[in-house]
Order: structure tokens, then sequence, then C-alpha cells
């Protein structure tokens, strides 16, 4: 009985370490977040080119996390990307002619959205579209007209 | 001629086996409802797989966590990226390192002795006479223990990430002066709950089936005399690290193909 014992003792603590070291992973390195009764609601954006955005890139206001990047796609008519983002619902005051731009987070860092609030009265609703948009920066594109530049400046000394 | 020969022999001889084998996995799935209901007996198992490797599991994860965090930081350092390094370990950690570090040593730990256990229940004739009592050994032996290893590789896994966590962090933030806050906010926005955390719990959990199958099979399976206990145990070992790695391939293109 005293052996039985030992064992039980042994298994239940042995099932509460390994919940506790689950529970660890979830909130302390996963991050959980019990918020997600706001909801959130999409939006899309016409991008000439898109970069290096990938899935899941975040997208923010004012450096703030408002929600991530849930979808990339393409129009064939008009040869432009189109980023769905999800956005938090806490975040639904956004207003309507806001503009959406594609920055990198540091010099080589991974890129995101980046929204900046404009003055219009009227908020972003679920499958609005964001009209203004500005394309990523493409290093090489900067490079080159800056080589370009510098040569036609040279051009007419 | 003859090697042809002694290649169709090896070909049909490992059909053979792997047959026997999912004849074998089947007939223990269908004693786990039996095997769920002796809580008694899955208990034990659960201490004698899980909680006796318990030790093992924790000191193997806190040394495997500091080493990461050291040569993660030599890494990181040269491009002034040292505060990713929560995220780096973490990562490392919860996608690959905890999973099937802690399923190997699990087939060492635990699964070779569950192969001696039951190669020598077969080769004493203890199974042989449960069978005589009308007592299927399969479901009255074999379907709690692999219960209880399903049970426990998860737990193992889970603390052997969550240790090795916190080695990564006292090398990182205490040792090598990474920012603290920095070390657990990187991590906290890179990983991943349910595409990092959820998968690797998966991949414990699959490993958890295959490496208790292997071992309880290759017990069930050993040729009854001394030697072939010895050897059943030795493949036991053997074929689970090939299938845990094999497995971990296979599972990781999969799940982190984006």
């Amino acid at each position: 009985m005293t052996r039985d014992r030992k064992i039980e003792a042994a298994v239940g603590l042995f099932v509460v370490i390994g919940l506790a070291a689950l529970l660890m992973l979830a909130v302390r390195v996963g991050n959980l977040t019990l918020q997600t009764d706001y909801g959130s609601y999409r939006v899309t954006a016409r991008f000439e080119n898109i970069g290096g955005l990938k899935v899941r890139a975040p997208v923010s206001m004012s450096g703030i996390r408002i929600g991530q990047v849930v979808g990339l796609g393409f129009d064939p008519e008009t040869y432009e990307a189109i980023a769905t983002l999800e956005i938090d619902g806490r975040f639904a005051r956004v207003p309507a002619d806001s503009s959406a731009s594609i920055f990198t987070a540091g010099l080589l860092g991974e890129q995101y959205v980046s929204i900046s609030p404009g003055v219009d009265e009227e908020f972003l609703a679920a499958g609005d579209e964001i009209g203004l948009t500005q394309s990523a920066m493409i290093l090489e594109r900067l490079i080159g007209r800056f080589l370009f530049d510098k040569a036609s400046a040279g051009d007419g000394d | 001629m003859e090697a042809f020969a002694w290649l169709g022999r090896r070909v049909l001889d490992w059909v053979e086996v792997l047959g026997r084998g999912t004849v074998f996995l089947a007939r223990v799935l269908a004693g786990l409802p039996g095997a769920a209901a002796r809580v008694r007996d899955l208990v034990r198992q659960i201490g004698r797989v899980g909680a006796e490797s318990m030790v093992l599991i924790l000191v193997s994860g806190l040394f495997v966590g500091m080493v990461l965090g050291l040569q993660g930081y030599n890494m990181l350092v040269r491009f002034g990226a040292e505060e990713s390094l929560g995220l780096a370990v973490a990562l490392a950690l919860v996608r690959e390192l905890g999973p099937v570090v802690s399923a190997l040593l699990y087939a060492g730990r635990a699964g070779s002795a569950l192969a001696a256990e039951i190669g020598l229940m077969k080769t004493t004739e203890q199974l042989a006479a449960m069978g005589m009592m009308a007592v299927d050994p399969l479901h009255r032996v074999v379907a709690p223990r692999f219960l209880a290893g399903i049970i426990a590789v998860p737990l193992l896994a889970a603390m052997f990430s969550a240790v090795g966590v916190l080695g990564g962090q006292f090398v990182g933030v205490g040792l090598l002066g990474v920012d603290d806050g920095a070390f657990w906010s990187q991590m906290q926005a890179g990983v991943d709950l349910r595409d990092d955390i959820a998968n690797g719990i998966v991949k414990s959990v699959v490993f958890g089936v295959v490496v208790t199958w292997i071992s309880l099979f290759q017990g069930h399976d050993a040729v009854p005399t001394s030697e072939g206990v010895s050897r059943a145990t030795t493949r036991s070992v053997v074929w689970s690290s090939l299938a845990v790695f094999g497995l971990d391939f296979v599972l990781t293109s999969l799940m982190f193909n984006d």
C-alpha cells in the first residue's frame, strides 16, 4: 500500500509538472492571450509591389500591433498585389481614408504593413478596401535610382 | 543468384514484420478502452515510463537549453541581434529539440525497458500462461503500457522545452547579459501558439505512439531466448531512433512549410 501511494504521488507530481510546463509554454513562451472575444474584421489593400511581405506579418498603427496579414493575392487584371489584413476588433475605429504602407522593421528586418490614420468620420468595416497605399521599398530599386541620378547629374556638369 | 535470393528473403522478412507489427498495433488499440478503465495499473505504468524519466528529461533539457543559449548568442552577436536569443532558443526547443530529444531519451530510458520486460515475459511464458487463462496479454499487459507511453511522452517533451527555455534564459540573461525584457518579448512575439507550440505537441504525441509501439512490439516479437531478448532491446532503441528522425522530417515538412 505504501509503495502504491509512493507511485501515485510520483505520477501525480509528474502530471502536475508536465501540465505546468505546457502552461508555461503556452503563456510565457507563446504569449497566449485570452482576449479573443473582441473578434476581428478583414479589409483588403492593393499594392503595386509588396516586396517581401509575408502572411502573418504584423499590421500596425502608430507602432502598435493591431492585426496581421492573413492573405496575399494577385489581381490578373491590374497586375496589383492584394493583401488581406485582419484587424483586431479592439481597433474598430480606423478612419476609412487611412493609408497603408509597407515598411521594413530595422534595416534587414521583416516587412510589415503600417496604417496611417486619415481624418474621415467613417470607419473601416469588414470587406472594405484601403484606397491609399504605398508599396514596399525595394532596396535594389532605390540604389539603382540613386546611381542613375548621380550619373545624370554628372552628365549635366 | 544467391545474392538475389538473399535480398528477396530480407524483403519478405521485412514485409512480414511490418504486417505482424500492424496486427499487433490493431489488437493493442482494441485493448485501449479496457486499459483506460484500469486506472490503478495505468498510473503505475505512467509512473514507470514517465515519472521515472522525469529527472533525466529535466536535466537534459536544462543543459540543451543552456548550450542553445551559448551557441545562439555567439552566432547572433555577430549580427548585433542578440536580443533575438530568446526567440531562437524557444523556437528550436518547441519545434524540434523538445519533441525529438525527449523522444530519443524516452526510447533509451523507457522503451528499452518495455522491450526487455515484455520479451522476458514472453521468454518465461508468462504471456502464454495468461493466454491459457483466457486473458489476452495484449489487452492486459501491453495496452496499459502503450497508453502510458502516449500520455507520458508529450508531457516529457513539454517539460524538456520549458526547462530548456529557462536554461537558455539563465545563460543568455544571467551570464551573457542579454536584456531580460527583450529575451521574453521577442520570444512571445515570434512563437505562435498554434503553429509552433501545438505542432510541437502533435509531434511529441506521434513520437510517443511510435516509440512505444516499436518497443512493445519488439519485446513481444522477441525470440524467446536470452539472446533474443537482448536483440529485441537493442532493436527497439535502434528502430525507435530511426523512426523518430524519419518521422520528424516528414512532420516538419508537413507542418512548417510556409
